[in-house]
């Protein structure tokens, strides 16, 4: 029988390899060893690692493992460009980055067979995913670049931002980096993944031949310590970074207290949930998008499935069927599902982790059929007999490692996909509109995908909650990232306390105080309660005299003041006409007992307090409008759906005041933060607290509900540094020194909560333009996209 | 669902004395089909219809990326265009059709393809003929005659096709007609307006009396998916079909403004999966309107063979319901033997 009546009879799909030709074409051109490239120009090969393709061991090409001196070349290009660069229009720098996008279509197939050979993903993904996607992002980001100053009206761009790139999309992540930076302005020095460093230096050519001007963006390959050197360099204004979520909080760490913009795009285990409703064969096909697209080597891969038991076995079923027909093989293969993992060590991981998992009893389906012997292949596989507490539940896989678990309520899928460390992504199956939607809002996790999953677009924030991050790249969101309040440059040191502060005035006899009508006690859970340290501090006037005592409050108190703010956060999903109702109801109250407030502030600072009073009532008045106001938006991707980009809460915010204004300084953190729906733990004035704890009455009589707002009176610094430690703070705005903005941000990595602080710098929270507005409800919130395909 | 027992399946009972539950295929029947069972018919389960859930946006990535999911090359190519060949119901349904217009098209089905491309592709013993002719009722008997020897089927459309409207007697006289013309396949269409009011009911009924008058004669059950309005509808009609006892479900008349498409036909063949879980039943499916090109039937035979298995790329459970695609086909086989462009004159017209 000849060949061909054998396929007839057979209908085997046989081999369909792409052409490695050209790409070869392209390294041996190079020789096939690259240097970085840095103020337009190459370096020589130096201190050179090697590349391979995974898919065969083979060698690609050596690159150069930059050092220090390296970054400080690149960076003091990027210093040079950046002056030039931002000052041209945003025109032009649009017609640079329509070049980069029109060159990159161009020369699509090189980028995507050099990917597939670098990364051993499939080169349909490569072709059809990746370098479509990283077209599309220039092109977004060239429309961007001349709307910025009419957009983002009094922003600047950052300057020099230093991006550290992981090697799962190479380019793409690339793309998502540097696009958004250039349109805005900034100039940048990007560290591919040692991995995968080919596609960023066949970028730097491109960038090369369309004339990008030199210095703008610089490529400085290498390893680990490339990466620290950019992260720790002086004269880097911002961080960009996607990878693991421990590498990202070593760089959170790292720039504690650098005043450095920072943004990070990390780890998941993004829960995959299929409701009873759903359309299941469609429900398993996503999946094969959500865990085995780029070998699972997706930071939001869909590895969690949870799926509603009565249902269970059914769809199970249908999934290992699916697995069946998966084709493991060389991603130079058209036809090719799953290709090689990026390295050994990868492979090494995920059977280490896969054998602990099963020596916790964890059951593995993976379906018949051979894989490539020699190469970092892996078979597609279903893990059940799994429960939360389960290693391979809880950790990260990276891999074609789908977990499976079952729910049985709405509720429980919800407690289940929330029931992890990260919050990247969720997936949610169901026809029913009423059910996916009231699901969307209650995950967190910053991408929601309603019947689909894996959908990505340049108009569309993506970014996580949580240990997965902060920042988003797509959409305005994402550029914004990139921008900064001109203002910020400008501003000044702080003017010290009005007064020395308090902690030294304990040293004194505490019990040598004038005869008090009224002792505050702390305000947690809308009570108010004793300091657990049973101490009480006094607070003296700016002649030194004693005003009152306040309680000593100590980590349980701002434990207990969490646990009430956690158990508050129905606040967050409150209508926001109602939570504007009651900030207006505050502010009235507020106003009735104006001449009483106003002395107080004047006992506290000398100051005559009326005009603090009437700035309080405004901010509360100011942002209790814009309470339904500062909305979403809805996006536009480029196919029939609607990318619904949410305002929600942080949830539970820590605030440290400002010592300067007794009660604006509470207020009008206090205002934007409740206005967007966060609970809120205040740590008042240290060294003026008497205002804050006055709020108590005005607060119980205007209706805020018991646990929105909590306050500890103290030891700011303290109380700073224990809710910048806890996991269940979700953010923190500390007002203080720059020592104090470093401990604050070092001690933010447990759960990479968000951290705003002043790092000793004069914010005037009077300035109403400033202060009145977007700057703190931007602070006070995150975006979730939510991705809504429709079609009857 | 109350037909979860393969082996016992409650077969509907047949008018006129015909006898499908046990009907296997007789050794006439095209390769393959040995043990295949034809559909019994079931009662209506309004139950399960109340369980179809259908995603539009999810067929159409999943039907969007299996051209690029599934390729095949060089010999693998010229294999599954031959193959692409056998599958073909060679069609022609036009007003102005004639018995010389049949008689052409019957002696292209007997010669599907020039006989050098057979020869220096090696695959002279290979049956490579098509799967059936196609035809209005008028020239049902020419086609037969026409194709006498040859095992090659001759389809009818039937039930006042393309629109389905008659009255129902005349479409049940018009379906033995064909049949007593020596139609062994009777391609029906269903009343759109019937799955437009979810009357399942009357579509249940009005099919079963269309298998009833079709004897032994298979029949395909066209659905007009381009008038269904969902792929909800599209995909509750085609297992109130099946379940009525159709053996193929096909999507389209060609005459609709829009026929077969990919995401329609995942609609369709994952209701034909699902039906054969439950009952145990192998139903096939015909996409018809459209399939011009030998890319695109490519792209169909992979879908198939994904969704649904290699199994059913065989004639008796998949076919294209299609005319020019077979020069198409012809062309991509000539070129992958030749290496040069082939032009479409220099093949026998279809």
């Amino acid at each position: 029988m000849n060949k061909i009546a054998e396929i007839f009879a057979s209908l085997d799909y046989g081999p369909a390899p792409e052409s490695a030709e050209q790409a070869n074409a392209w390294l041996d051109a190079h020789g096939r060893a690259f240097g970085h490239f840095i103020n337009g120009q190459w370096t020589s090969p130096a201190a050179t690692i090697a590349t391979t393709n995974p898919a065969t061991g083979e060698k690609l090409a050596e690159i150069s493992d930059g050092n220090s001196d390296d970054v400080d070349r690149a960076v003091a290009a990027a210093r040079a460009a950046f002056g030039p660069w931002s000052a041209l229009s945003g025109h032009e720098r649009g017609k640079y980055l329509y070049a980069i996008a029109r060159a990159v279509q161009k020369h699509a197939r090189l980028f995507s067979v050099l990917e597939t050979m670098d990364n051993g993903k499939p080169i349909r993904e490569s072709r059809d995913a990746d370098i479509p996607l990283v077209a599309r992002h220039f092109y977004h980001h060239a429309g961007w670049a001349p709307l910025i100053g009419r957009s983002f009206p009094g922003h600047v761009p950052y300057g020099v931002c230093g991006q550290i790139i992981p090697w799962n999309f190479p380019l793409l992540m690339l793309a998502w980096k540097v696009a958004p930076a250039l349109a805005a302005g900034n100039t940048v020095v990007l560290k591919p993944a040692e991995f995968t460093s080919l596609t960023a230096l066949l970028f730097a050519e491109i960038c090369e031949r369309i004339g990008l001007p030199p210095g703008v963006v610089n490529i400085v390959t290498g390893e680990g310590e490339t990466g620290a050197a950019i992260v720790a360099h002086p004269d880097i204004d911002k961080i960009a970074f996607t990878g693991s979520t421990e590498v990202g909080k070593i760089i959170r760490a790292a720039t504690a207290g650098s005043g450095k913009g920072l943004s990070l795009e990390l780890g998941g285990k993004s829960p995959y949930i299929v409701f009873e409703d759903a359309d299941l064969d469609s429900a398993v096909e996503g999946l094969v998008e959500a865990i085995w697209f780029n070998q699972g080597q997706v930071c939001c891969a869909g590895s969690r499935l949870l799926v509603q038991e009565s249902i269970e076995e059914k769809f199970l079923a249908k999934v290992r069927r699916r697995m069946a027909s998966l084709r493991v093989g060389d991603p130079l293969d058209k036809a090719i599902d799953i290709g090689a993992l990026v390295a050994p060590v990868q492979v090494e991981r995920i059977r280490d982790l896969m054998k602990k998992g099963v020596a916790e009893g964890a059951v593995v389906y993976e379906p018949d059929g051979a894989i490539p012997a020699a190469g970092c292949f892996l078979k597609p596989a279903l893990v059940t007999n799994v429960s939360p507490a389960s290693i391979l539940v809880s950790e990260e896989i990276f891999g074609p490692v789908l977990v499976a678990m079952s729910f049985r309520t709405p509720e429980e899928a919800v407690a289940l996909a929330n029931n992890t460390r990260y919050g990247l992504a969720a997936t949610v199956w169901s026809e029913n509109i009423n059910l996916a939607l009231d699901i969307a809002p209650r995950l967190k996790a910053g991408v929601v995908w309603i019947n689909g999953t894996n959908q990505f677009d340049a108009a569309v924030g993506f970014g996580g909650y949580k240990e997965s991050g902060f920042g988003r790249e797509g959409g305005r969101e994402g550029l914004s990232a990139y921008l900064k309040p001109d203002w910020e440059k400008g501003l000044g040191e702080a003017p010290r306390g009005e007064k020395s502060p308090v902690a030294s005035a304990r040293a004194a006899n505490p019990l040598d105080t004038a005869p008090l009508d009224r002792t505050a006690k702390l305000y947690i859970g809308g009570k108010q309660a004793r300091p657990d340290s049973g101490y009480s501090r006094p607070v003296t006037g700016p002649a030194g005299a004693v005003l009152g005592e306040v309680g000593e409050g100590n980590r349980k108190d701002i434990r207990n003041a969490v646990e009430a703010a956690r158990a508050a956060q129905g606040w967050g999903t409150m209508a926001a006409h109602a939570r504007a109702q009651i900030l207006y109801f505050l502010a009235e109250n507020l106003d009735y007992r104006r001449a009483e407030f106003a002395a107080r502030i004047k006992a506290q600072t000398g100051r005559d307090g009326d005009g603090e009073v009437g700035l309080s009532i405004e901010r509360l008045f100011a942002f209790a409008g814009w309470a339904d106001k500062y909305d979403g938006a809805v996006h536009n991707p480029p196919m029939r759906a609607i990318a619904a980009a949410m305002i929600e809460p942080l949830g539970v915010l820590g605030i440290v005041a400002p010592e300067r204004w007794p009660l604006l300084g509470s207020v009008a953190l206090l205002a934007p933060a409740l206005a967007m729906g966060n609970t809120v733990v205040l740590v008042p004035s240290e060294a003026a607290p008497l205002s804050a704890t006055d709020l108590y009455q005005v607060l119980e009589t205007s209706d805020m509900p018991s646990g929105v707002v909590n306050i500890v009176t103290g030891e700011a610094r303290a109380m700073a540094k224990t809710l910048a430690e806890h996991d269940g703070v979700d953010g923190l705005w500390a007002f203080g020194s720059a020592e104090l903005s470093a401990m604050v941000e070092k001690a933010s990595t447990g759960n990479l909560k968000q951290v705003w602080s002043s790092r000793g710098r004069d914010f005037d929270l009077a300035d109403d333009a400033r202060f009145a507005g977007d700057y703190w409800l931007a602070r006070a919130t995150q975006v979730k996209n939510v991705w809504i395909p429709y079609g009857a | 669902m109350n037909l979860r027992v393969v082996d016992q399946p409650k077969p509907a009972a047949p008018k006129d004395g015909a006898a499908p539950d046990d009907a296997v295929q007789k050794a006439a029947a095209p390769d393959g089909t040995q043990g295949h069972k034809r559909n019994p018919g079931f009662p209506l389960d309004l139950d399960w219809v109340g369980q179809v859930r259908v995603n539009r946006s999810a067929l159409e990535r999943r039907a969007g990326s299996i051209g690029a999911r599934r390729t095949v090359k060089k010999d693998y190519q010229l294999a599954w265009l031959l193959k692409a060949i056998t599958l073909i119901d060679l069609t022609t349904l036009n007003s102005d059709d004639t018995p010389g217009r049949v008689e052409r098209l019957c002696a292209k089905a007997r010669h599907p393809l020039r006989q050098d491309i057979v020869e220096r592709l090696g695959v002279g013993d290979l049956r490579i003929l098509p799967g059936a002719v196609c035809v209005y009722h008028a020239f049902v008997k020419t086609a037969v005659e026409a194709l006498d020897g040859t095992g090659i089927p001759v389809a009818a459309v039937s039930t006042a096709f393309p629109h389905g409207l008659a009255p129902l007697d005349t479409r049940l006289r018009e379906i033995e007609a064909s049949v007593k013309d020596g139609a062994r396949e009777i391609d029906i269409v269903i009343e759109r307006g019937m799955v437009l009011t979810q009357d399942w009911q009357g579509l249940y009924d009005q099919m079963k009396a269309f298998r009833a008058a079709c004897g032994e004669a298979h029949i395909k059950a066209i659905l007009g998916t381009g008038e269904l309005a969902t792929q909800t509808n599209v995909a509750k009609a085609s297992l109130v079909c099946m379940l009525a006892g159709a053996d193929f479900i096909k999507t389209s008349t060609g005459k609709e403004k829009v026929n077969a498409t990919l995401p329609t036909s995942l609609a369709m063949i994952r209701m034909i999966r699902w039906f054969h879980e439950e009952t145990g039943i192998e139903i096939g499916y015909k996409p018809a309107g459209g399939i011009s090109s030998a890319k695109t039937a490519l792209d169909y035979m992979a879908l198939m063979k994904e969704e649904l298995g290699t199994h059913w790329l065989e004639p008796h459970l998949f076919r294209f319901g299609a005319s020019s695609l077979l020069t198409d086909i012809e062309r991509q086989l000539e070129h992958g033997l030749t290496g040069h462009y082939a032009a479409d004159y220099r093949m026998p017209m279809v």
